[in-house]
């Protein structure tokens, strides 16, 4: 794998931490932070932040009895909840967000297909596939869109993106992401809010494939 | 400053040998005396699943953990509720717990988070691959003091901050703000604890490397 250039930035991965990142952009950075060194420490150091404020916060008594309940269910047996593991090019979130599942393509038009992993008011997280050379339609976004390629690699109007790296788009940008020749590229995409295309046709379908 | 109300017994540092009872790494005996009383406890659980330790890990953390819930505004009774939640956490996934990487508080801190998160959205959050591997090698004492230390740091650094600045940053971390509000925010104190944690991930992936 080539170095990854193209991160995700620290703002994000400190509401990551928090806990306040929507959904479908949690599951793209949890992805990436699963590709990455440099951001799964910078992660680690806003998890020291947020230990440092718990470790000062100022304590309230807990109840006399929750101690010695907690210490007898110590030995109680315990459900786990299921952990995934990668599989392929896909990090273990990304399996997670499958449910254990092979990705059912769904045809999107021009070879592209997609797999909507989930999708909420907070917006909608997919994986993609982009046949060899194929563009995605022009679009630009109503909100903000992260794209981690998972396999091959893509270029547009903001750079070349390969493995691990995540573009960011928001609303002032109109792109045209193009998959490599090599190889079909595969993404993981959450937007927060629906796409714009410039055409009429996407625009007319939009409905029809929650885009 | 750090509440010292805590009664802190560091008595049995230096005696314990901490064999990790899943992958057989030691730290050296030297060097946990001068680690906190939390990472000693903390991996007395994880090694030799201690319950006197958890229960001096409950008492340290139990308080902190309710006030520090009751804060984003939860009643009592379900911080509590909570409480338990990720207190059970810690016992039953002590194994996770990699001091080489972030503070206890840090681990607890992302346990409680992540809680807290699922309760409200009834579904398990998108958590990162674990590292952890079957590595045989011993844990590096220097490296984990070299943590505790940086995060020592930090909290200088926060301590040090503006009032305003401070409640910017506890807001952030309570998740009290969006990510475009925290990007929007100056600059959080994280320089050197990143290149600290570095050091400790760099070492993790050149053992996994030669694993693989």
């Amino acid at each position: 794998m080539s170095a990854i250039k193209h991160h995700i930035p620290d703002g994000m991965l400190a509401a990551y931490a928090a806990g306040t990142l929507p959904h479908a952009f949690s599951v793209v950075v949890a992805t990436h932070v699963s590709m990455c060194a440099e951001c799964r420490s910078a992660l680690h150091a806003h998890q020291s932040v947020g230990g440092v404020i718990l470790d000062d916060t100022p304590g309230i008594s807990v109840s006399g009895h929750l101690r010695g309940q907690t210490m007898a269910l110590l030995d109680e047996p315990f459900r786990p909840a299921p952990t995934y593991e990668r599989r392929g090019i896909y990090p273990a979130p990304v399996i997670a967000a499958l449910g254990g599942k092979e990705p059912e393509w769904k045809r999107l038009g021009m070879g592209v297909r997609q797999k909507i992993l989930s999708a909420d008011d907070s917006g909608i997280v997919r994986l993609l596939h982009i046949p060899p050379g194929q563009a995605v339609p022009d679009h630009s976004h109503n909100g903000l869109e992260l794209t981690l390629v998972l396999q091959g690699s893509f270029h547009d109007e903001l750079g070349s993106f390969g493995v691990g790296d995540v573009e960011i788009g928001d609303e002032d940008i109109e792109h045209t992401p193009t998959a490599d020749t090599e190889m079909p590229c595969i993404c993981l995409a959450a937007t927060d809010a629906p796409l714009r295309f410039r055409a009429l046709m996407p625009r007319l379908l939009q409905p029809l494939f929650r885009i | 400053m750090p509440s010292l109300d805590i009664p802190r017994d560091r008595s049995n540092a230096s005696l314990i040998r901490y064999d990790r009872f899943r992958q057989g790494k030691t730290v050296a005996e030297t060097k946990t005396a001068q680690m906190t009383p939390e990472t000693i406890w903390m991996l007395a659980v994880r090694d030799q699943r201690d319950k006197q330790a958890f229960s001096h890990l409950f008492d340290h953390f139990a308080p902190r953990l309710k006030g520090f819930v009751m804060r984003g505004g939860t009643s009592a009774g379900q911080a509590e509720e909570i409480v338990q939640d990720v207190m059970l956490t810690v016992w039953r996934k002590a194994a996770l717990f990699d001091p080489e990487r972030a503070q206890v508080s840090a681990w607890i801190y992302q346990i409680t988070r992540n809680r807290q998160i699922d309760v409200a959205r009834k579904e398990n959050r998108p958590i990162p691959e674990e590292l952890r591997d079957a590595s045989e090698c011993e844990e590096d004492a220097s490296q984990i003091v070299g943590v505790e230390q940086e995060a020592a740091q930090l909290r200088e650094a926060l301590n040090n901050l503006t009032t305003d600045q401070r409640a910017v940053i506890e807001q952030a971390y309570l998740g009290e703000l969006s990510h475009s509000e925290i990007s929007k925010s100056t600059g959080l104190p994280l320089g050197t604890i990143k290149s600290r944690i570095r050091l400790g991930l760099n070492r993790l992936r050149q053992e996994l490397k030669g694993l693989r």
